[in-house]
């Protein structure tokens, strides 16, 4: 079996336990906690009266633009952590590349801050 | 006998399963019982005393108990599996995220190539959980918590990421371990030339954490308990025990990027097999305090101010990290 299967066997394997921690524990409460379901107790909480609508009310989701951005730059940031490994090795030619690779998306996100993208209306 | 079992891989990944399972638990009470006890002394109040016969040790062994006994409620209008599976999520992205933490020379879960990108990848997990969770229960307080939580996420990841990856040019190494010896090597903890990545990366953390002064998806005071707000019993429990063990390994990682993880310069290295996860430890713990003492120092901060903070201020500063980093490296 190679190391690479292995690392990620060992990686898959603790996910696994995450779940299975979870569903062990709920197993073994179900034993003991009591179950006595009435109407009152299932009704949505919203501070002691009576449910105004349905819990998926609209919402407007100011920041939305924000993910775009964030997409951008996460992306960037994928491609930069190779780099960032052999930054040595590729000296100064590689260095100028991520400087430029990089001020083009800053330029982005200074146009959007222009345009007024990142205020809070 | 023990280390020839050991050096068999599946015996290897059932004792480090076990180790985990164990660990967990007992970090989220450590950390959960510092807070209290440590909340309880900045407002000069005692805490808690009865349990255990000695300053409430036992505590939070007597609230597990309790919450086995709580009644499983699940909203009428939550959409059932998403609910039940939103802990589960939460979990998942927890424990993952130990299996990278090197507690000492050769002493780590498995020390991916990938490491610290790993790491910072599977630590989102936990925010997708929580999405999940303010989705699902059908209620407005959870959802506006689900979606700033979502929201801040998005804000705080790219600093996060932009200050590991100066520390990755120092290093030249995405490992774990790798970052360790670098900084070993080097003669000092990346902190010295890193301070600027160091505050980002303390700041966004608490921000990952939702921690005071960035607490606002369970921001009690306008949305009960966020996404919180429909869980009982063992399944907020768990909420609970993710959030206080995501605290320890985040502030394990920081150590790892910027204080020089399980060295400490002066002990022999034959020391540090035994003594590095003891230095580790402590040295997370100190992270662990700062951010409990945050807590009580600073007001949560209005949603456009946490929004601006990031695009503004710590996108560029880290940024531009990054970019100094590059030119000391590759032109010094």
């Amino acid at each position: 079996m190679s190391t690479y299967f292995e690392s990620y066997l060992t990686v898959g394997a603790f996910i696994v336990l995450g779940a299975v921690l979870v569903l062990v524990m709920l197993g073994v409460a179900a034993v003991l906690r009591p179950s006595r379901p009435q109407p009152a107790k299932e009704e949505t909480y919203e501070c002691g009266v009576d449910p105004v609508g349905t819990g998926w009310s609209q919402t407007y989701v100011r920041y939305f633009i924000f993910a775009l951005l964030f997409l951008l730059f996460d992306v960037e940031a994928v491609f930069v952590f190779p780099w960032a490994i052999a930054a040595e090795r590729l000296g100064v030619f590689g260095l100028v590349a991520i400087i430029i690779f990089t001020l083009t998306l800053v330029e982005g996100l200074v146009y959007a801050a222009k345009k007024g993208v990142l205020r809070w209306e | 006998m023990i280390a020839d079992l050991l050096s068999n891989f599946w015996v290897a990944l059932v004792a480090k399963l076990l180790l985990v399972a164990l660990a967990i638990p007992l970090i989220g009470m450590v950390v959960g019982f510092g807070e209290m006890k440590l909340s309880a002394k900045m407002q000069a109040r005692v805490g808690p005393y009865f349990a255990g016969g000695r300053w409430g040790w036992a505590q939070l062994l007597a609230d597990g108990i309790k919450f086995f006994q709580k009644e499983d409620l699940i909203p009428r209008d939550a959409d059932k599996p998403v609910f039940k599976f939103a802990p589960v999520v939460v979990m998942m992205g927890t424990v993952a995220l130990f299996v990278v933490i090197p507690w000492g020379p050769g002493l780590i879960f498995r020390d991916l190539s990938v490491g610290i990108f790993y790491a910072l990848a599977i630590s989102s997990l936990t925010t997708v959980g929580v999405l999940m969770a303010g989705w699902s229960s059908a209620n407005k307080y959870s959802l506006i918590g689900g979606l700033r939580a979502a929201g801040q996420m998005i804000a705080y990841e790219l600093p996060l990421v932009f200050s590991a990856l100066a520390v990755v040019i120092m290093a030249g190494t995405m490992s774990m371990q790798g970052i360790v010896e670098a900084q070993i090597e080097a003669g000092y903890p990346f902190v010295i030339l890193q301070i600027v990545g160091f505050v980002i990366f303390v700041i966004a953390s608490l921000a990952e954490l939702s921690r005071i002064p960035f607490d606002l998806p369970i921001a009690e005071s306008e949305l009960v308990m966020g996404y919180l707000t429909e869980y009982s019993g063992f399944r907020f429990l768990f909420f609970f025990l993710a959030e206080f063990a995501n605290m320890f390994s985040m502030s394990a990682i920081a150590v790892t990027l910027f204080l020089g993880g399980w060295y400490l310069p002066g002990i022999p290295a034959d020391a540090l097999e035994y003594l590095g996860p003891v230095i580790l430890v402590v040295k997370s713990l100190i992270l662990v305090f700062a951010m409990i003492w945050f807590r009580w120092a600073f007001p949560r901060v209005r949603q456009d101010q946490l929004q601006s903070l990031a695009w503004k201020w710590l996108i560029p500063i880290s940024l531009a990290n990054v970019i100094l980093t590059g030119v000391f490296k590759v032109v010094l």
